[in-house]
């Protein structure tokens, strides 16, 4: 195996495109070297994004939104008050991955470009409307979050295409989000259903909303009749009604020893209700 | 396959080795520098008997190259004690009983140490958090959970 620390994106995306064989790219690790040491995957040529400027970085864009480096970790996200005060349900997600550990090397990036169907992070970032860019062969481009799983284990991206940023909007004003997973143990498990939801008040109404749920079909999926379900509400029981609904007909769910379809389609919808009442409260200015 | 040569400090001594790249931090440091405290309960991340700090952050020696280290600190279970003297972690765990096997210790007494320099004042829930990583099959926990919050007081009165 070869070992590659390239000093740019650029870089990075030739080295993948000319290499032969398998090739990983490699920032927190958490996966590749997991799969490394079962067997699943041996790369012969594994490239460390890690020392290429702004990797490790989280800064404001001009816009004020954010940009998140690829290799920073969980641990440092959660570090971050700034970006936890604009986007509480994108740090939270992130957090449930693994243990302290864990999250002292894995990374968004990795989480979702594992492709698990089940990755804490990536509602959260779907329901944000963030969005990754990519360096590919033929340039830089900018893609949101949700067009890049493909289904279980696999993503979008083409040979030679290496994220070199994620990108989160400004949270602007009366904004709130949240996510909450379901698992049998509190820590150190994948989700069994997950759910993410962000929105913008105006006074008591809704007025803005996204909806992403997790671990219920073979991708993360946005579901935009759950969203449309609390737009123009107040929260009131109709919406929730309305909301749990449309999450749980968006609900494509396998049977498996950690739930059965039946179950998980039933979680979606609690687990919609529960984090659009967190969300709500935080849009709101309550602390939640 | 070429190996590469990687220079690092661990627990403030600089050292050196040559890694195949395939290797992890993990044995590096059991096979290349002979520091064997940090133990390999699982390889995968799961059950934290790997446990070191790079940089100050914990993380799994099993989860990181032996490559990577190029150009870390890293601290690991043999660089807790002052020479005799014990950590008040390592002597409450004794006091309190918090070891049978001892397999997965170092790897708790490694992340409980990082909790107390990022919270010294940790609640018990917050330490069963923190320590969820860290798996233990003989003590049921308790003990280890009392030698921490034991250790944590005496370490704040101290201060």
């Amino acid at each position: 195996m070869d070992f590659h620390t390239p000093s740019s994106f650029e870089d990075a995306s030739k080295l993948a495109a000319e290499a032969t064989g398998l090739t990983r790219f490699l920032a927190g690790g958490t996966d590749v070297l997991v799969q490394m040491r079962s067997g699943t995957v041996l790369p012969d040529n594994l490239i460390d994004l890690k020392h290429i400027p702004g990797a490790q970085d989280i800064t404001r864009t001009p816009d004020g939104g954010w940009r998140i480096g690829i290799a920073v970790s969980g641990a440092r996200l959660g570090d971050h008050a700034e970006l936890v005060a604009d986007w509480p349900g994108v740090v939270e997600g992130m957090e449930l991955v693994g243990s302290t550990q864990v999250q002292g090397r894995a990374t968004l990036v990795g989480n979702l470009c594992n492709g698990s169907p089940a990755a804490d992070s990536v509602p959260g970032l779907v329901a944000a409307q963030a969005s990754v860019e990519i360096t590919g062969l033929t340039g830089v481009r900018t893609v949101p979050v949700e067009d890049i799983p493909a289904g279980p284990g696999k993503t979008t991206l083409q040979p030679g295409d290496v994220i070199s940023g994620i990108l989160l909007p400004p949270r602007g004003e009366n904004g709130g989000d949240a996510y909450q997973r379901f698992t049998p143990r509190t820590e150190m498990d994948i989700a069994v259903a997950g759910c993410a939801i962000s929105l913008r008040v105006d006074g008591d109404t809704i007025t803005e909303a996204r909806v992403a749920v997790g671990a219920v079909a073979p991708t993360v999926r946005l579901v935009p009749d759950a969203a449309d379900a609390l737009i123009g509400s107040t929260l009131d029981d109709a919406a929730i009604d309305a909301l749990v609904v449309a999450v749980r007909a968006a609900c494509n769910p396998i049977d498996d020893k950690r739930g059965t379809a039946e179950f998980r389609t039933d979680v979606a919808g609690v687990l919609a209700k529960r984090v659009a009442q967190i969300a709500y409260g935080r849009a709101k200015g309550e602390a939640q | 396959m070429s190996k590469i040569h990687v220079t690092t400090v661990v627990n403030g001594d600089e050292v050196e080795f040559l890694a195949d790249p395939r290797e992890t931090l993990l044995d590096c440091l059991r096979d290349h520098l002979g520091l064997t405290g940090s133990k390999e309960g699982c390889g995968t991340g799961d059950c934290g008997a790997c446990s070191v700090t790079v940089d100050g952050v914990l993380i799994s020696s099993c989860l990181m190259l032996g490559v990577e280290a190029q150009g870390k600190k890293i601290e690991t279970i043999e660089g807790m004690a002052n020479g005799e003297e014990l950590h008040p972690l390592q002597r409450k765990f004794i006091e309190h009983a918090a070891l049978q096997c001892g397999f997965c210790t170092p790897g708790i007494l490694v992340a409980a140490k990082a909790l107390l320099e990022k919270n010294p004042d940790p609640t018990e829930t917050e330490v069963r958090y923190w320590l969820a990583g860290n798996l233990c099959r003989c003590t049921g926990y308790d003990k280890i959970i009392r030698a921490v919050m034991d250790a944590a007081s005496e370490m704040r009165g101290a201060a």
